[in-house]
């Protein structure tokens, strides 16, 4: 299980990494972290000619926070992510999401870039990128573009990005008042990818949702931003409403079979994930039992 | 620790002053691994080695129509592109099969496809390059063409006459049926509550750690092959190399130093391994073969691909009247090599209901062929399917009458005073412990309190339960194994201790190490017997030239057999020292002892003669002994049990757990068993045999699957999608012990090896069940994904 | 194409220079390149941990990092750790506990138990077990080690007291 061969270009700059990308076209592929691409290209599933490292450039580092947007840096870490103060103030969304990316190991190198360009359905950050209504920053030898997140993903690991472009960073609304958040998801073991996982924001008055953003992943093509919530928003959240928008949830969603579940469990499970969302975002436990059996 | 029958007689050779028999001692080797020092036969390199990767067939039945390797063999750092007709004049073809296994039938098997493959990941060329990836790189560029043809990847349609036969030479997909009828079945059911169940097992592999690896080095010059392989068994691969390469067995060393896991998968002779023995041969130059992690999948053998039907039959005062089974299982297209595919589904016939006095047992198994990877033996062979099913029956049972499942156990388990006796299946037991492991396991987790707990929490709609399997398992096997049907494969070991001219203790055992701890109970046991501090006792294994003649380390044999042949070694030695020294010191060997190094009076205990100035005399000043005296500082011993084919042990385990009925997702919260494997050399390891198998056990209850598509394709070839055991979900594991040494023996060691795999998924799928109680459902189904539950719950 | 790359780091200290392929992935380089076997290879795509090293001070896994992508880093190997001592009563627990059976999984087990050590000073079971869930371990069922991490943290920090 060894790599065929490919060439190697260590970018030094944003602007040598387009021009590399200029030259090569989609017989290179763009290096970040690797923990996506590598495994790939191990077991020959992948083989791009030329990988361009962009590994160095400095440039594309950092969390910072200007006016009330935070900019993440697309080489920012998993681990940076899990760290940082400004993530935990501002968009604990990441934080939370993150400790359920993979290994420690694997969170030194994978970067949040990295990822959303990756585009698996199946992982954590797009669907947070989706909830948090995120902005997704690209260069190109065109110059600067921004894609809202919910225009961002294609399909199963195909982007609104084209092979000449780069992403450098994201940009994430600074939570405001009475935002809230809630991530979980439904994996066999620590680490795996998720069966089905939600990643939720949530403004909360007076006992019901004022927004409610529902950002679903492994249940499809893409993540999903949940259309099903906009029943909840401004309504009183009674275990009719909520059944009724599990109903509309299950008829929005896609999803695809594999070995871990069929359609119906991903469609069953998101609701269960929705039922708990809502309950613990209310605080109201009783939710979760739904108006079930 | 609960003793229920000391060794007769007086003190033993191992109740001696500083004795280490008993006492949890390090294991001598740990820092050369924990250092990262250890030799792995992949961190192996020998001048001018070569690598083979194999061209493995992406069908799961071909037919070969031609191979174009021209452009593959011009690329650089090709060595080699080897096909298997033109591998053929090197190495001879196989059959897996063993007399005593009556009827069994299997296809010659080639290192090689020849013609025709058989299942996806059979190799069909070998590419044989200086390094791995020049290796796989020139296999990109290799044309094979092949005509796909039917292939039969459903055992329970594989005995139709419609279905296509594999192998048409045999007539039929039958490779082995075996039937029994013991007591009277149809009369006990008569007056019986009766419960069936279907019990299906998932497909699963031993996932070593560091895959399989050879490397094979033919000196052409010495004609001699030298073998370095991870193996349980030296001299088995010496000898299963030598006749297919048309050696003599003195022409082949088989050297085995640190294994990166093994449990059952590196006991058997793999089609890639001859292939790398005989590319030697043909290239004359040492060939490395390291499987990757999809070769591994592919290629090592799987397990416990069994469908099994079960009936039970029971009277309202809890009496089990009747088991009766029906088990199918698909093994893959050839019966592995030497050791067979039959053993699996035979041991199945063998173990159900072996816990129970219930005589009346009938059971039919079949073995079938089929185009996916072969199955073979794995960590506790065939016991985790007799348990699943016993135990799921018994609880099934229970649940029938409305009987606690303690309490049915209680009344059917054989009593710990009826030994000897004997299953239905007529396997020998010569002393067991039921009922005082039952209690000692009651004890341990405190099932009352657990039971209140549970209720107390079902009514907060947290779904815990308790899962309970009663286990025995075969361990220190005799030639009844597979000796008796023919096959080379070694059921004796043999120890040889000699004294160094320090006052050291050279000792070589055949039996051989991937980490059970073999090394450190050889020494502690020859240290305890001779008198010997351990710090001066070396063992050396895994060395065909170097060793004494063995089975090695396989069917938890290798402390009650091979421990056995070191103490009657480390005695004869020590004999032999005493009247050396009696000599010496114009003394009698009965007023002597050796302790702590050193010859001392034994009625005293005052110091004679330290050890190595014994050893000084002796080797080097001979000319002072008294004459007539020819000292011997070396003895040799063997040991095979007669009396008993095996040494039974047995053992229970409870799982405690919660299960997420929305979510189907389990969670172990804890795991205890009490096991009973006779004298305990060292209790740390053990236990950690007991905790390894048990998770092992785990991996199968609820994650591991070798998933195959109708047209025979492995398709979760991977760590990502083949869900092994990690340290988050696993639980904590308390063990107990209960001893009953056996007499056949005076070490009175049996093995504890399998123990824990054996009974692990039956108490977790009893515990799911136990758990699901207010649902009205039961799953006799594994792994218990959560699709199964979610499916068995009605909630998808 | 994919000609040789020049690459300079530090590997247990050590200055290393070394003209590599590109596609040689750390894991074979450190193994193959350097000789140094502890460092071991279980399933070449980042799933078991064995091959896990660090670089420039955090765990990696060696075989889902190219060499010439360490370029300018500092590597450290089980043999580096142990070596320098960093992780001998850690090493001990193991030992005492019986925290490995093969043997296999251990370097890449130690690497990342220190880690969590070096991150955490007073694990619970819980977050020694989460910390160590990306690394495989056929032989042991885990406990052994959680045991032999947990002993260490306690020592540790009766040490610092």
């Amino acid at each position: 299980m060894k790599a065929a061969a490919f060439a190697y270009a260590r970018a030094t700059s944003v602007v040598n990494a387009l021009e590399l990308l200029a030259a090569h076209g989609d017989k290179a592929k763009v290096l970040s972290g690797g923990q996506s691409l590598m495994p790939a290209m191990n077991l020959r599933l992948l083989s791009p000619d030329i990988l361009v490292d962009i590994g160095g450039l400095a440039e594309l580092r950092g969390i910072a926070v200007r006016g009330d947007v935070l900019v993440v840096g697309a080489l920012t870490r998993h681990v940076d992510l899990l760290g940082s103060p400004e993530i935990a103030l501002h968009a604990p969304l990441l934080r939370d999401a993150v400790a359920h990316v993979a290994h420690p190991a694997i969170r030194n190198r994978g970067t949040i870039g990295g990822s959303l360009a990756h585009a698996d359905p199946a992982s954590e950050l797009p669907a947070c990128v989706l909830a948090l209504d995120a902005t997704i920053v690209v260069r190109g030898p065109a110059g600067e573009r921004r894609i809202a997140a919910t225009e961002f993903f294609k399909g199963i690991y195909e982007t609104a990005l084209s092979p000449d472009e780069l992403l450098v960073a994201v940009e994430v609304p600074v939570a405001g008042q009475g935002v809230a958040f809630f991530f979980q998801e439904y994996a066999r073991r620590h680490g795996d990818y998720a069966i089905v996982g939600l990643a939720a924001c949530a403004v909360v008055a007076a006992g019901s949702f004022s927004d409610l953003r529902l950002g679903f992943f492994a249940v499809g093509d893409r993540p999903v931003l949940a259309a099903a919530a906009g029943k909840l928003i401004n309504a009183s959240v009674t275990p009719a409403l909520l059944a009724e928008a599990t109903a509309a949830l299950a008829d929005e969603l896609d999803p695809q079979e594999d070995q871990q579940a069929t359609a119906a469990m991903r469609r069953h499970l998101a609701a269960v994930l929705l039922r708990r969302c809502a309950a613990a975002l209310l605080a109201r436990p009783e939710l979760e039992k739904g108006a079930t059996r | 620790m609960t003793v229920t029958r000391p060794l007769a007689g007086t003190l033993s050779v191992l109740d001696r002053p500083n004795s280490y028999i008993g006492k949890t001692v390090p294991r001598p080797n740990l820092d050369r691994l924990l250092q990262g020092r250890g030799q792995y036969v992949s961190d192996l390199e020998l001048p001018r080695m070569a690598h083979v990767v194999f061209l493995r067939s992406p069908y799961a039945h071909a037919k070969i129509v031609a191979i174009d390797a021209d452009v593959a063999k011009r690329m650089s750092g090709v060595i080699a592109i080897v096909t298997g007709r033109e591998l053929e004049a090197v190495i001879t073809p196989w059959v897996g099969v063993l007399s005593h296994l009556k009827g069994l039938k299997s296809a010659p098997q080639h290192a090689i496809a020849v013609d025709r493959a058989c299942w996806q990941g059979e190799a069909v060329a070998a590419i044989v390059a200086t390094s791995r990836a020049a290796a796989e790189d020139a296999m990109e560029h290799i044309s094979a063409d092949y005509e796909e043809l039917e292939a039969i990847t459903d055992m329970r349609t594989a005995l139709d006459p419609a279905t296509h036969v594999i192998h048409p030479s045999l007539g039929d997909n039958l490779a082995f049926e075996r039937t029994l009828n013991a007591g009277d079945v149809d009369r006990a059911l008569l007056g019986s509550e009766v419960v069936e169940a279907d019990f299906v097992f998932g497909r699963h592999t031993g996932v070593t750690l560091e895959p399989r690896a050879v490397v094979a080095d033919w000196n052409a010059a010495e004609a001699r092959l030298t073998i370095y392989q991870g193996t349980q068994a030296p001299h088995m691969v010496q000898n299963i190399a030598a006749l297919h390469l048309g050696l003599r067995e003195a022409q082949v060393r088989v050297i085995c130093k640190d294994v990166g896991g093994s449990f059952g998968i590196k006991v058997h002779i793999y089609a890639d391994e001859m292939a790398t023995y005989a590319l030697s041969k043909l290239l004359r130059r040492p060939i490395k073969f390291v499987a990757d992690r999809v070769e591994s999948f592919n290629t090592d053998i799987h397990a416990r691909d069994h469908r099994c039907r079960g009936r039970i039959g029971v009277r309202p005062d809890g009496t089990i009247t009747v088991f009766e089974i029906d088990d199918l299982t698909g093994i893959g297209p050839y019966s592995m090599y030497p050791r067979t595919s039959a053993i699996e589904a035979n041991q199945v016939v063998n173990l159900v209901g072996g816990p129970y006095v219930t005589p009346n047992y009938r059971a039919r198994a079949r073995v079938v062929f089929q185009n996916k990877n072969v199955m073979c033996q794995y960590r506790a062979v065939g016991h985790p399917i007799a348990c699943s099913v016993t135990e799921g029956l018994v609880d099934l049972a229970a649940a029938k009458i409305g009987m606690d499942p303690v309490e049915i156990r209680r009344r059917n388990l054989i009593a710990d005073d009826a030994y000897p006796c004997a299953s239905p299946s007529g396997m020998k037991f010569e002393q067991l412990s039921h009922h005082a492991s039952l209690a000692k396991l009651l004890q341990m987790m405190d099932y009352d309190a657990l039971r209140a707990e549970q209720a107390a929490l079902r009514a907060r709609n947290v779904h815990r339960g308790i899962g309970i399997a009663s286990f025995i398992e075969v361990t220190n096997p005799s030639a009844a194994f597979y000796g008796v049907g023919g096959a080379k494969i070694s059921s004796q070991d043999g120890v040889a201790v000699r004294l160094d001219a320090q006052g050291s203790v050279i000792c070589q055992t055949s039996i051989t190490e991937q980490g059970q701890g073999s090394e450190s109970s050889t020494a502690q046991i020859v240290g305890s017997v001779l008198g010997v501090s351990m710090d001066r006792v070396r063992v050396t294994l895994g060395d065909t030239d170097n060793t004494p003649y063995g089975g090695g380390t396989w069917a938890s044999r290798g402390a009650g057999i091979g421990g056995e042949a070191a103490l009657q070694a480390a005695k004869a030695l020590r004999q032999n020292i005493l009247d050396l020294a009696a000599a010496i010191l114009q003394s009698t060997p009965a007023e002597l002892d050796i302790v702590n190094n050193s010859i001392i009076n034994a009625g005293d205990g005052a110091p004679r003669m330290e050890l190595n100035e014994l050893a000084r005399i002796v080797y080097f000043r001979p000319d002072t002994l008294p004459p007539g005296i020819q000292p011997e500082l070396m003895a040799t011993r063997h040991f095979v049990p007669r009396q008993y084919p095996f040494a039974f042990t047995n053992g229970i385990q409870a799982s405690w757990l919660e299960v997420d009925p929305e979510t189907g997702l389990v969670t172990l919260l804890k795991h205890w068993v009490v096991e009973d494997c006779g004298t305990i050399i060292n209790p740390q390891l053990v236990d950690e045999q007991i905790r390894g198998g048990v998770v092992q056990g785990l991996g199968a209850a609820l994650f591991e699957k070798c998933v195959y598509d109708e047209r025979g394709q492995l398709t979760n070839a991977n760590m990502a999608d083949y869900l092994v055991p990690m340290s988050g979900e696993m639980p904590d594991i308390d063990i107990g012990h209960v001893v009953s040494p056996t007499r056949e023996s005076e070490l009175g060691a049996k093995g504890a090896g399998e123990a824990g795999t054996a009974g692990a998924a039956a108490a977790v799928a009893n515990a799911v069940n136990d758990a699901l109680r207010p649902f009205g459902t039961i799953i006799t189904e594994i792994p218990l994904t959560p699709q199964v539950i979610l499916t068995a719950l009605g909630r998808i | 194409m994919s000609a040789p790359v020049s690459v300079s780091l530090l590997v247990n200290g050590e200055p290393i220079d070394a003209v590599v392929l590109p596609r040689l992935n750390l894991a074979d380089f450190i193994r193959e390149h350097l000789k140094l076997t502890g460092t071991h290879v279980g399933c070449e795509h980042g799933v078991c941990g064995a091959c896990t090293v660090r670089v420039d001070g955090e765990i990696v896994r060696s075989c889902l990092m190219l060499t010439v992508q360490a370029q300018g880093a500092s590597v450290e190997t089980i043999e580096g750790l142990s070596d320098s001592g960093e992780i001998a009563d850690l090493q001990a627990a193991f030992r005492e506990r019986n925290a490995l059976q093969c043997g296999y999984c251990t370097p890449g087990m130690l690497m990342t138990a220190q880690d969590l050590l070096k991150h955490v000073s007073m694990p619970d079971r819980p977050a020694i077990r989460e910390h160590l869930s990306g690394n495989y371990c056929r032989c042991t069922g885990y406990q052994a080690i959680v045991d032999a991490v947990e002993a260490t943290a306690r020592t540790r920090a009766e040490r610092r007291a």
